[in-house]
Parts: structure tokens; C-alpha cells; sequence
């Protein structure tokens, strides 16, 4: 409650980070990694709208918690979520279409990430105010891209290495999720801990 | 849900998602929760049932409405869809167990952002008769139930020679401990997807099949 802005960042950009800690975002972690090239623009992009949620999702609580309308909590996030990445699908088309047709259905899929609905959900959980909010909106963001990024740079080093047969594909991606998740998890304690 | 009398068509719908096409080990999707809340066997179970109620009522929904929905607004329609029967789930889960909610903290609302719960709803439910698309989203939502299942069972076993919270290996077991943290998720999906494959590959080249019936009542 009581976190202050450098503590919530180291946090959730290492310690607590959004994919290898806390499993939100899974599936373009699994699923875009293939190369760095794709995946630091998705990573830039998802935070991007990380921001924005986390944004309206503290303006939208000025608002439902007077009225006691808590209940419509969930179902206006995820509106105002799709919304943003739907700006943002019109700004990728129109900026750079290449990127845009590089990104594929992951870009409409950033709604369906967990990582954008988690960072308003644990904001709201933990009644940070909104330069907190922000913080951890950007952390949160900032350390997926991280976590994409380094999972992708593996695995474009592990592509032509001699795999055994069974480990081949999704298999061969947890074991270096795994192992990554291992290393982060040599953070624990930075930032004051949870 | 309604596992009593079934014409065949709809029985296969419901199998396929349970193994044949098992929403985790082959598809991979719904990521998020299986790997943040499968700590143990309790939670996979109370999770995966939360998800499958999700799965069929909105399939079902999806359905009933396919003809109604514009094609532009498909996809906000079903996530509103979703969303509603999510906040049911959360009410219900608190009014419940109290314990049980804490748990699963926010990842019960989290089912919303599931992809496998819109991947359904758009892959199947949006072009199918609402029988067959609650049949089919009930065996997907069990399967699910069964793969956070084994997940959750070996993570606990390991990570705190539990299961259920029985001990099973008495006063003396040393709890391999990194399995309820974060990396084992992953460890241990990995390592049921590898199983899978080795089995699959022994079976291709027509060795003992007998294995598979091991590999799955391991579980």
C-alpha cells in the first residue's frame, strides 16, 4: 500500500515480474518469441496499452466506487481495453503496416493478454493511488518487454542446436521459461519485497 | 454437465476436447492460469470447474445469439458475454469460500482474458447449433480441468510431498521446494509435454502401447 515509486518499478520489472513471476501474458510469451525482431515491437506495443488500461481503469473507479457498482468493474475494463488496442491496431496499420502484418493476430490478441486486464485487476487489489498505478502500469510493461526479449534471444540462439526428438517445439520453450523464471527468481528481496 | 444420455455426435464433440484435442498439452491455450494457480491439486480443480462453467455458458450464449451478432462487433460482443459470466463465477466463488477466492485471488477474473475461452466461442460456438457448442465446451472446459489436473497434482506431490493436502511421504520428505514456485510451471508442463512425446513417437514406431495407458493413468 504504502510502496513508493522506485520499489513498485524494481519490483515489477524484476522480482515480481508480470510473465516469469506472476504467469500473466503467457500466451505472446509463448507465442511471439521467435525472433527479437517481433517480439521488442509487441513488447512496446502491449505496454503502450498496459498504460492505457491501467490509465482508465483508475479514472473508471473514480466513477463505478461512489455509485457501488463494483460488479461492472470487470465488464468495463475489458471494454476500455479493447478500445485501446483497437487504437493501437489503427496506429500500427497506418505507421508502419509492415510491423503491423509481422504481428499478426497477436495485436488483436493483446486483449486477451492477461498482463493488460492483471495490471488493472492488482491496481484496483492493492488501492494504489494513481501515481502508483502508473508506475506499475510502466514497470509491468517494461518488464514484459524484458521477458520477451530475452526469451526470444535464446531461442533464436537454440534454433539450430541439436535438440533431442521429445523436446522439440512448446516443450523446449517452458524448459527456457523455465530456467529464465529460475534466474529471475535470484531478485527476490530487491525492492522491499511484497 | 449433462454427461447422462448423449446422441453420438455430441458424445465425440465433448471427447475431443477432453484428450484428443486437450486444450493445454495440445493446443496450448490458457496459459495464464495454468501455470500462476496449479500450486496444488485443490486450486487446479476449483480454477479448471470455474473455467469450464465459464466455457459452456458463454459457448452456449455465443450460440444462441450467432445469428444476431454483426460480424464487425463479434468479438467485443462475446467478451461482454464472457466478462458477465466471469463476475458471476468471482461472486459466487467469494460467497463460497472465503479461503478458496484468497487463493485464487484476481486470476478468477483473469478467466476473462483466457484465450482459450474466446478461442472457443469464436472457433466453435459462433458457427455451431448451441447443443453442440455447450456439448463441446463442457468436454474442452473438463479437459482443461484434467490438465491443470496433472500439473497441479505433480507440482503439489513434489513441491510439498502433498496431495489434497494429505502427506504422502511422511514426517521425512524434503519438499523439492522450486516446483510450487514459479519455474516449476513450467518444468512440469514441459515435462508432461515431453512424456507425450516420447510416448506418441514409441507409438509411431509401433513399439509397446502399453506405455500410453501408463503415461496417462500417471496422472
Amino acid at each position: 500500500m504504502h510502496d513508493s515509486v522506485g520499489q513498485i518499478l524494481i519490483t515489477t520489472i524484476l522480482s515480481g515480474n508480470f510473465v516469469l513471476a506472476m504467469f500473466l501474458g503467457m500466451c505472446p510469451f509463448l507465442g511471439v518469441t521467435h525472433s527479437v525482431k517481433v517480439a521488442f515491437p509487441l513488447g512496446l506495443a502491449t505496454t503502450f496499452v498496459i498504460l492505457m488500461a491501467s490509465l482508465c481503469a483508475y479514472l473508471l473507479n473514480l466513477v463505478l466506487i461512489p455509485l457501488h457498482m463494483e460488479f461492472l468493474q470487470l465488464i468495463c475494463y475489458i471494454t476500455v481495453i479493447a478500445a485501446a488496442v483497437q487504437l493501437v491496431e489503427m496506429f500500427a496499420k497506418k505507421q508502419s503496416p509492415e510491423l503491423f502484418r509481422a504481428l499478426g493476430i497477436y495485436l488483436p490478441l493483446i486483449t486477451t493478454n492477461c498482463a493488460v486486464l492483471g495490471v488493472a485487476l492488482f491496481q484496483t487489489a492493492r488501492n494504489y493511488s494513481f501515481v502508483q498505478s502508473l508506475t506499475f502500469a510502466l514497470g509491468g510493461g517494461v518488464g514484459f518487454t524484458l521477458a520477451l526479449v530475452l526469451l526470444a534471444s535464446v531461442r533464436e540462439r537454440v534454433r539450430f542446436s541439436k535438440v533431442p526428438n521429445a523436446m522439440m517445439g512448446t516443450a523446449l520453450t517452458l524448459m527456457l521459461a523455465g530456467v529464465l523464471s529460475l534466474s529471475f527468481m535470484g531478485f527476490a528481496g530487491l525492492g522491499g519485497g511484497e | 454437465m449433462i454427461p447422462g444420455k448423449n446422441p453420438p455426435s455430441n458424445w465425440s464433440e465433448f471427447i475431443e476436447g477432453l484428450w484428443q484435442r486437450n486444450p493445454i498439452f495440445v493446443m496450448v491455450l490458457g496459459m495464464c492460469p495454468t501455470m500462476a494457480v496449479t500450486t496444488s491439486a485443490l486450486n487446479s480443480i476449483s480454477m479448471g470447474l470455474a473455467t469450464t462453467f465459464v466455457l459452456a455458458a458463454s459457448c452456449w450464449m455465443v450460440s444462441l445469439l450467432r445469428h444476431f451478432v454483426p460480424k464487425e462487433v463479434r468479438i467485443a460482443t462475446y467478451i461482454v458475454i464472457i466478462a458477465t459470466f466471469v463476475t458471476v463465477v468471482d461472486y459466487a466463488i467469494q460467497a463460497i469460500s472465503l479461503s478458496l477466492y484468497d487463493a485464487l485471488g484476481a486470476y478468477i477474473k483473469l478467466i476473462v482474458a483466457n484465450c482459450l475461452v474466446l478461442g472457443r466461442a469464436e472457433a466453435h460456438a459462433a458457427r455451431n447449433k448451441p447443443m453442440a457448442a455447450l456439448y463441446n465446451a463442457t468436454g474442452m472446459g473438463l479437459g482443461f480441468t484434467l490438465g491443470l489436473f496433472m500439473i497441479g497434482g505433480v507440482r503439489e506431490i513434489l513441491g510439498a510431498g502433498k496431495l489434497f493436502g494429505l502427506s504422502l511421504f511422511g514426517p521425512h520428505y524434503q519438499p523439492w521446494v522450486v516446483m510450487v514456485l514459479p519455474p516449476g510451471g513450467f518444468f512440469v508442463m514441459a515435462g508432461w509435454l515431453m512424456l507425450f512425446a516420447v510416448v506418441r513417437a514409441r507409438k509411431a514406431r509401433g513399439n509397446t502401447p502399453a506405455t500410453l495407458a501408463e503415461g496417462a493413468q500417471n496422472a
